[in-house]
């Protein structure tokens, strides 16, 4: 079973906090194929969310393909979300870290590097 | 027609309502629909009239303006009409000498709707020692009482006015958790109007939102509406501020910068390629409206 967080200061909607949550525990393993999500009283008693938006966070996630639920029996993990093959995520992570280099060799700082990133992902 | 989807889906609605002492006005002109099975935030500065319009909807107080439907009906003191509806008041009125078993065997006598099993184990479960005079209880477990006592009643609507105010922060996450379980209990069955100062702890548990401010029901909606209807705008300094497409409700300026929280008008606006679009979180949202309720009262 895993544990939700919910973070009242961060600005990010409580239900998106929660499928962002789930996601990241899918991605990272700690939640597998098959596994069962909280009840919905499971997760509003760990993070004192209306019931609701854990109802709103399982539909999302269950439209996004991640879980299905099951009537009377519980969410139930699906799929892991699209991760690349272990060999592709190495080679990424190499030239990933080459370019982290070259960065901070022309004097970028970490932040500056990260703001970089960022902004060229939204590009 | 229309008043059978109405009295279905709407829990409370209140029409102009105000109430007057002498002549000074507690509530005025107070338009508000809390739709059935939400749990929604009562907030707004102190004086805006929350404890009054509560006091209002179970009939503690008669309106000197305007009507509420509570429940599809008029508020009155008829028990037929209390037996829906769970109130709890700021003070948390137990008898202090009285232990909590006793309390609870009051309210079974009093109700005939009481669920004493429900009330008992849900007090057990937060260990309250059942057999202690309530006056020595903690401030979190008197509050935790008063709300077991208020959801035995089975109640289609539970009023609490600032019931976490005086809580340490655990005793108030504990108390809105239980909160939180009676609502998924209830599937749907239950509406929950809550007066708090606390703006982050309501953000997580309501999903409704209404806003006194100045004599004036300023925001009445759901969290997640209000949120998208509300941004931020940051852009240079010197530049025409308004448009067509939002209202302004705050607007802060430094050396070089314009920050303005604005409420679209347009849901399809997007702002010139010079000022940023950020989302508002729903505390800076409801302080931009309260500043702006309080600069126009000292206007006046």
């Amino acid at each position: 079973m895993i544990i939700l967080r919910i973070n009242t200061r961060s600005g990010v909607p409580p239900y998106l906090q929660i499928v962002q949550q789930i996601k990241h525990d899918i991605r990272l393993g700690l939640l597998k194929k098959g596994d069962k999500l909280p009840t919905v009283k499971e997760a509003v008693t760990m993070t004192a969310v209306n019931p609701n938006t854990v109802f709103k966070a399982y539909r999302e996630l269950e439209h996004q393909g991640l879980v299905k639920g099951q009537p009377g029996i519980g969410v139930f993990v699906l799929n892991n979300p699209d991760t690349p093959p272990a060999d592709a995520q190495a080679r990424l992570t190499a030239d990933l870290t080459r370019w982290i280099q070259e960065a901070r060799k022309l004097g970028l700082d970490d932040e500056a590097t990260e703001a970089l990133f960022h902004i060229t992902l939204r590009k | 027609m229309d008043n059978v989807a109405a009295k279905t889906t709407t829990a409370i609605q209140a029409t102009d309502l105000g109430k007057r002492y002498g002549s000074f006005w507690a509530l005025k002109d107070c338009n508000i629909v809390v739709p059935r099975g939400s749990v929604t935030a009562l907030v707004g500065p102190n004086g805006a009239g929350k404890t009054t319009l509560l006091k209002l909807l179970v009939d503690l107080s008669s309106p000197s303006a305007g009507s509420a439907t509570v429940l599809g009906m008029t508020p009155n003191q008829s028990s037929g009409y209390l037996s829906e509806i769970g109130y709890l008041a700021q003070e948390i009125p137990l008898y202090s000498q009285m232990t909590v078993e006793k309390h609870l065997a009051m309210g079974a006598h009093l109700d005939t709707n009481w669920d004493n099993g429900l009330a008992v184990s849900r007090l057990k479960e937060l260990k309250i020692p059942m057999g202690r005079p309530v006056g020595k209880l903690s401030g979190g477990q008197r509050a935790q009482v008063g709300l077991a006592l208020a959801l035995a009643k089975k109640p289609k609507l539970l009023l609490l006015d600032e019931p976490v105010a005086a809580l340490d922060p655990l005793a108030r996450v504990e108390f809105l958790t239980s909160l939180a379980q009676a609502a998924t209990d209830a599937g749907g069955e239950l509406t929950v109007v809550m007066s708090s100062h606390l703006l982050a702890d309501l953000e997580r548990v309501c999903d409704h939102l209404i806003l006194l401010a100045a004599g004036e029901t300023q925001l009445c909606d759901s969290i997640e509406h209000i949120i998208a209807t509300h941004k931020l705008l940051v852009g240079p300094r010197n530049e025409a501020t308004s448009s067509p497409g939002y209202s302004i409700i705050k607007e802060t300026h430094a050396v070089n910068e314009t920050n303005l929280l604005v409420r679209l008008n347009d849901k399809n606006f997007r702002s010139s390629s010079r000022w940023h679009v950020h989302d508002a979180n729903i505390e800076d949202i409801v302080l931009a409206y309260m500043e702006q309720a309080k600069q126009e009262g000292d206007e006046r």
